[in-house]
């Protein structure tokens, strides 16, 4: 009778389908995972601390390289959290821009979770197709802020600058094709017995669980629970849009691969509402103290230099107090706590990642199923590591 | 107004000598607990007031700024009545040490993790308390105000000289 003993697995930092360098040391009976230990914080950059000796305008940059693949999101929870502790009103136009690129983003970072989950269980196609659609989003980006990631393109109190006039044709056009290339994954994938036997009945959380790990986003909304914040605790304008908020009921890798395709068609609905709403109009609040002097002024008049120096040098104070503000980005909820002490530079900021409570979930969904299983739950997750190690 | 939040009335009913204090922000309500009484009061807000998900656990450091230098940050969140409420704790350096709210909700484990590796704050019962982001064997708890920026046995960096 030959006895087996149980093996340890090094599991990345580099590889493949762990998307980026989060390590899983594993516990294998044969091919059955009978523990996990993720091992995270080969990217921590200290973004909490560094924030901590920069004015509130310096930060907007870091925040783009939390969660990279959605970095619009990211500016806009911290700018929100920001323009609370002010309490400054933002002009209608930006906010609406702020929500057709926040969608936008979205509409992106599903792109890429789609490819890379896909691609990571055996469908090399569509990361092909999806990619191409993610190109356009990239491509309104640059249009917009100039750069194709890092966009840092928004402002306590509206965005940096008004959008180009080619902007909403470039968006209308890519929100009513997107709908058909989303049927195209969908005729890939949803169908598709080798995707069926991988994704249904992979990584299953119940509700209660997924309440209690703290899941938020899809990954929650695939075990059922119907709560959203655009929608029940809005921001940025979002109870004037309409859209449907998808849950899934068998709680599993399945079911959230149909939530988030759902979410990304309600994405282009949002857009397309949003556009109808644009109307030309101020991109910034009129809030001197708080707000860079547009550029004409900056490079014409003395007055508007040493404005623009004044703020780029020495900061706005920002009243005392503290506030945590959630957006729901594609990943999940995202919070930004600050406490001021009344200074140009917080006291306090702390992030609240969703990758990184979403990833305590692994241990859960995946002990006593098989390692080939642990890659697609990995997928499922959507998580990035600039946001977890900040 | 904060009185007259669902949470701030029930709190005051059942553990009137617990509470230090009740601040309403822009909107955000927040009330100071004794560090002490802390698992007992995230156990009734959630059992109770279905205050179910934990939404993020911290800490701030107050080096100099306050009595007690520490302050624990509970951020909860209620699924069904979908209001939020902030408690906080504060707790001195000398005591070090609080309750861990793992037996509440499973999210504090690594939220809890990251405090006690970042501030160097001890939980107790924490099933699994190790450091998560930085190594194991790092010396220093990087987010305390007398942690230099660029790191221990370094040169405060000065600015661009050109």
């Amino acid at each position: 009778m030959a006895t087996t003993e149980k093996m340890t697995l090094n599991m990345g930092p580099q590889h493949p389908s762990t998307h980026g360098v989060l390590r899983l040391v594993l516990e294998l009976d044969g091919e059955i995972i009978t523990k996990i230990t993720p091992d995270i914080g080969y990217l921590h950059r200290g973004i909490e601390k560094l924030s901590e000796y920069r004015t509130y305008h310096q930060i907007l940059p870091l925040t783009d390289r939390l969660d990279y693949l959605a970095p619009m999101s990211n500016n806009l929870g911290y700018i929100l959290a920001v323009e609370k502790l002010l309490d400054i009103e933002v002009p209608e136009r930006a906010q609406t821009i702020r929500v057709i690129m926040a969608e936008m983003t979205r509409l992106e970072s599903h792109l890429v979770w789609l490819a890379c989950h896909a691609l990571d269980i055996g469908a090399m196609t569509v990361f092909l197709y999806a990619f191409r659609e993610r190109e356009v989003v990239m491509e309104t980006y640059e249009l917009i802020s100039g750069a194709r990631m890092t966009s840092n393109f928004f402002r306590a109190g509206g965005l940096s600058m008004d959008v180009p006039p080619e902007f909403e044709k470039k968006v209308r056009d890519f929100v009513e094709s997107m709908p058909g290339y989303l049927d195209t994954y969908e005729g890939l994938l949803t169908t598709n017995p080798i995707w069926l036997m991988r994704t249904v009945g992979n990584g299953v959380i119940s509700a209660e669980n997924a309440i209690d790990i703290g899941l938020t986003g899809p990954a929650l909304r695939g075990s059922g629970v119907d709560w959203d914040m655009r929608r029940d605790n809005s921001y940025s304008g979002y109870e004037n849009y309409q859209f449907k908020v998808p849950v899934g009921e068998n709680c599993d890798t399945f079911d959230r691969y149909k939530v988030r395709l759902v979410e990304m068609r309600e994405a282009c609905k949002i857009i397309n509402q949003a556009l109808d709403r644009l109307k030309p109009g101020p991109v910034l609040a009129d809030c001197p103290q708080i707000c860079y002097p547009p550029k004409e002024s900056v490079y014409n008049s003395i007055e508007g230099l040493i404005h623009h120096f004044k703020i780029a040098s020495e900061g706005y104070p920002v009243p005392e107090g503290e506030v945590y503000q959630g957006v729901e980005a594609p990943k999940g909820e995202l919070g930004y706590y600050i406490v001021s002490d009344g200074s140009s530079k917080p006291y306090r900021l702390r992030i609240r990642p969703p990758s990184f409570v979403n990833l305590q979930a692994i241990e859960q969904m995946s002990t006593g199923t098989m390692i080939a299983d642990l890659v697609a739950v990995i997928g499922t997750l959507d998580i990035v590591l600039g946001e977890i190690d900040r | 107004m904060a009185e007259n939040n669902r949470a701030v009335v029930k709190l005051k009913e059942k553990f009137a000598a617990s509470i230090i204090d009740v601040v309403e922000f822009r909107g955000e309500v927040t009330v100071t607990v004794k560090q002490e009484d802390i698992l007992e009061i995230l156990t009734f807000l959630k059992q109770s007031l279905l205050y179910n998900l934990l939404t993020d656990l911290t800490a701030v450091d107050y080096l100099g700024k306050k009595e007690e230098r520490f302050m624990l940050v509970y951020q909860l969140f209620s699924i069904a009545n979908k209001d939020r409420l902030r408690i906080k704790a504060p707790l001195t350096e000398a005591d070090g040490h609080i309750q861990s709210a793992t037996q509440v909700w499973a999210t504090a484990n690594w939220l809890e993790r990251e405090v006690f590796d970042l501030f160097g704050i001890v939980f107790q019962n924490h099933p699994d308390l190790r450091r998560i982001l930085m190594t194991d064997d790092w010396v220093g708890h990087p987010l305390r105000k007398d942690y230099p920026l660029q790191g221990p046995d370094r040169e405060p960096y000065k600015g661009r000289l050109s």
